[in-house]
């Protein structure tokens, strides 16, 4: 069992639950996932390592709640526990030699990913900007963490509300018009976002890294679940990535095999609701 | 005076019709009527080929007369000496190749039902033994397994029995490896696989679940930990695609994802929250173990066709015949002597057909085989919405490559000597891991051979 230390609601849809995992906490770096699995019966689901704090033994995860594990998984608090916690999973974000300006991107929850990201690199002395990308002023979350690990931060919402109003990728091509020069360019959010921004990023050749989301079950290479097209070769997502060169990866396959159970999925909102009702 | 009846005491079974819809055993175990009257058509031969034939060395007819003599107990003592999960190995060898193969009953007729016996034995023994487990004595030396499959089960059993502090590190939520994952409830119930596991625990042993050794911990880090000695049964789990077009539509998955989610997961009850394909039309590619289960799987998922597609002829299939004709009973179609070539979407991009080609036998390949040819313009469309890769798996790379000494042959497999000793020092490995995908029984051989190098190497040292 794994106890649930602290519980924070970002926003309505995006919570933040530390938890007391000391092993993984040991050795959790940028860009590893772990799995959990909220009882008995609760699916296997992949989150990302938001923060680690090797001392207390605890790890962060920021998640946004899409369907019946999240809403689970929402339902608790601290002080209680969830059965399965396993990870630090996948490999570490790597940063191509000799990159010294980065661009770290975030889109909607995927900024839980950029941060971490965002903070690593900036301790280790990068020069980092981030531009992070919300649909509206509601669901902003991360604002002041940003701030804080970063050089300079660039808020846009889809609707205006907050920040500059436009999508990240209007905000990306803008900047490097202007001059600001990036050796590399981390992009991590929905995939209709990380696409585009590879195609920002192509045009002026900048090394991208993306960090994929495909359905997973073991998370250790045994299912094949996972896979996903990268420069045409079939790689398992779980073990080799979630990061890989984003200029490579194939997004419309991606989008599409993550609809896999959808109709089941709604199924299982319903039946949320019914639980509720 | 023996039975000399030719042919077995016939098992009980469910209904196929009925059992190709639910997820209950198909067979249903002897009773003590029928096991005494199998147990009497062997023949208590004084040089005992049956047992040459069993990868372990079961005493078979010691166990056999045993249960003439209605002593069930002692009939499990005599299998337990050698084999640490008889329930297990008793429903799900490989009999006919193995141990029964050899039985002189089998030249004229039908062979003694050694896994029959087995399986009965274990399960009255489960049911009606009252053996108190105790904790053996600490010797004080710390051992290390990862991998908590019938190889790491067995080997870790056996240490613990000789005192050791034995530590389990399995990467899965639940332990047992494939026994848990890959095995569906209807050949190898969870319940008697869990009840193994127990009695490690009531053993001594200590099973740590979702531990990914090479990400969580190395083996290194282990051995600085004050682990004397390490097993690696990490199995053989990474699944092999066909490397054809299609492969990335919807509907199309590996054997061990869909084994993994009905089974591990329990996709087919209601009340788990996993997701399982749904499923009209099905074609699974392959012909051994792995692609009947999740043939069989798929039929109790409730589609309406199943087909087997294989490359090779009847006779070539690996699968255990039981399995075949279990499959048969139950509606699985087989297309033998076919081959996928390409896989077709409809506008949703799920999978709408099986572009299947044709083959014939040609001359016998490496394996003693007739190996397999196209038949050229043989071509047809399959209508299948989902298709299931069931065609081999190979040993995870992940401990090889975190570890460092560690040396595999060119197909992924750990290199070990006759000992099971790998090429890093302390550090032992046995099961899929070294052999590629083999069988349950092999495994715990190799987990049993590896604890006794484990132990005569710690005391070397001591
Ligand atoms: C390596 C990795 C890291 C991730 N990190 C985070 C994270 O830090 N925070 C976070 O909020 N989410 C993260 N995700 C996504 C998260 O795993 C999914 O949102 C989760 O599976 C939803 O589970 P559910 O049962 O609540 O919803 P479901 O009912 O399973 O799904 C609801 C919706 O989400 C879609 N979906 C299902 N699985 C995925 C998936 N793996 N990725 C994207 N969409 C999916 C479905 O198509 C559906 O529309 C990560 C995914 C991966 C693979
Ligand atoms: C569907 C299916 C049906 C089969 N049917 C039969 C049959 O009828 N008869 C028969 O004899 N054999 C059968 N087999 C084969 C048999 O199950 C295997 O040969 C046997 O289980 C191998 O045992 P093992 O201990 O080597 O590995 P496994 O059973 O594969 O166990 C390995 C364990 O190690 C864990 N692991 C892997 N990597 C790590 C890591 N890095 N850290 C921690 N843990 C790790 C895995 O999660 C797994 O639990 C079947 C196999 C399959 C897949
Ligand atoms: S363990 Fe397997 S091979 Fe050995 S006697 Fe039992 S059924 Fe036969
Ligand atoms: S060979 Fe057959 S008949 Fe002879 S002892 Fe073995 S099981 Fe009995
Ligand atoms: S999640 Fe199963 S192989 Fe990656």
């Amino acid at each position: 069992m794994f106890r649930i230390l602290e519980k924070k609601v970002l926003n309505p849809n995006v919570t933040l639950m530390v938890f007391d995992a000391p092993f993984i906490a040991r050795k959790a770096k940028a860009g590893q996932f772990i799995i959990f699995r909220v009882d008995e019966e609760g699916e296997r689901v992949p989150l990302t390592i938001a923060d680690a704090d090797p001392d207390k033994g605890t790890i962060t995860l920021i998640f946004q709640i899409v369907g019946r594990s999240t809403q689970k998984l929402n339902a608790l608090n601290a002080g209680d526990s969830i059965a399965d916690l396993v990870g630090p999973l996948g490999v570490a974000t790597e940063i191509p030699e000799g990159a010294k300006n980065i661009c770290v991107i975030g889109g909607g929850v995927g900024c839980a990913i950029a941060y971490p990201q965002a903070k690593t690199l900036h301790k280790a002395g990068y020069q980092v900007d981030v531009i992070a990308g919300f649909r509206n002023k509601d669901i902003v979350i991360l604002e002041n963490e940003f701030r804080a690990a970063c050089d300079e931060l660039v808020l846009c919402t889809d609707d205006g509300s907050y920040g500059i109003k436009g999508f990240v990728t209007n905000a990306l091509d803008e900047r490097i018009q202007n001059g600001h020069k990036y050796d590399c360019v981390i992009a991590i959010g929905p995939i209709p976002m990380m696409k585009f921004v590879c195609e920002v990023t192509k045009k002026y050749s900048i090394k991208t890294i993306v960090s994929l989301n495909p359905i997973m079950v073991d998370g250790t290479g045994m299912c094949g679940g996972c896979r996903v097209t990268v420069g045409g070769k079939t790689r398992y997502a779980c073990v080799e990535g979630p990061d890989f060169d984003g200029h490579e990866v194939d997004f419309d396959e991606l989008m599409h095999r993550n609809g896999t159970y959808k109709e089941r999925e709604a199924e299982c909102r319903m039946m949320q609701l019914a639980d509720k009702a | 005076m023996p039975n000399m009846s030719q042919t077995k005491v016939p098992i009980p079974e469910q209904d196929p019709k009925v059992r190709a819809r639910n997820f209950e055993e198909v067979t249903l175990g002897y009773t003590k009527e029928m096991a005494l009257e199998e147990a009497s058509r062997c023949l208590n031969c004084k040089n005992m080929p049956c047992v040459s034939g069993c990868p372990v060395g079961v005493q078979i007819p010691a166990f056999i007369k045993k249960i003439t003599e209605n002593d069930f107990e002692g009939a499990y003592d005599v299998i337990h000496a050698t084999s640490s999960l008889p329930a297990v190995c008793g429903r799900v060898c490989p009999q006919e190749r193995q141990c029964e193969s050899k039985c002189v009953r089998g030249i004229k007729g039908e062979p003694v039902g050694i896994g029959r016996l087995e399986r009965f034995t274990a399960d009255t023994h489960m049911i009606e033994g009252n053996t108190v487990i105790e904790k053996p004595v600490s010797n004080g030396h710390k051992v290390a397994v990862v991998g908590a499959g019938p190889s790491g089960l067995t080997c870790a059993g056996d240490l613990a029995r000789l005192g050791y502090d034995v530590t389990v590190f399995e990467a899965l939520h639940k332990a047992g490896g494939v026994l848990m994952y890959g095995i569906p409830e209807f050949r190898l119930p969870k319940d008697i696989v869990q009840k193994e596991v127990e009695n490690l625990k009531n053993l001594g042993v200590n099973v740590m679940t979702n531990m990914v050794i090479g990400k969580v911990l190395s083996i290194d880090e282990l051995m600085a930990d004050g682990y004397e000695a390490v097993f690696v049964g990490s199995g053989a789990g990474l699944p092999r695609f066909m490397g054809i077009e299609g492969e990335s539509l919807i509907g199309c998955c590996s054997a061990n994802e869909y084994l993994t989610r009905i089974n591990l997961m329990k996709g087919y009850k209601d009340g788990y929250d996993t997701p399982v394909l749904k499923s009209k039309s099905v074609a699974v590619v392959g012909g051994g173990n792995v692609a009947m289960d999740a043939a069989r799987s798929a039929l109790r998922m409730g589609a309406e066709h199943v087909y087997i597609v294989y490359r090779r002829g009847m006779d070539e299939m690996p699968a255990r015949r039981e399995e075949v004709h279990h499959a048969m009973e139950e509606g699985v179609e087989f297309l033998n002597l076919n081959n996928p070539v390409k896989l077709l979407g409809d506008e949703n991009g799920r999978v709408r057909a099986a572009v299947v080609q044709k083959m014939e036998l040609g001359e016998p390949d490496a394996s003693g085989r007739r190996s397999p040819v196209a038949i050229e313009g043989s071509e047809y469309e399959l209508a299948v919405d989902t298709v299931i890769m069931a065609i081999g798996t190979s040993p995870n790379p992940l401990i090889r490559t975190t570890t460092e000494g560690l040396e595999a042959n060119k197909r992924g497999c750990l290199i070990v000597d006759e000992s099971m000793h790998t090429t890093k020092e302390g550090v032992y490995a046995g099961g899929d891991a070294v052999t590629g995908a083999a069988t349950v029984i092999l495994a715990m051989g190799a987990g049993k051979a590896a604890a006794k190098s484990i132990d005569e190497y710690i005391r070397s040292k001591a």
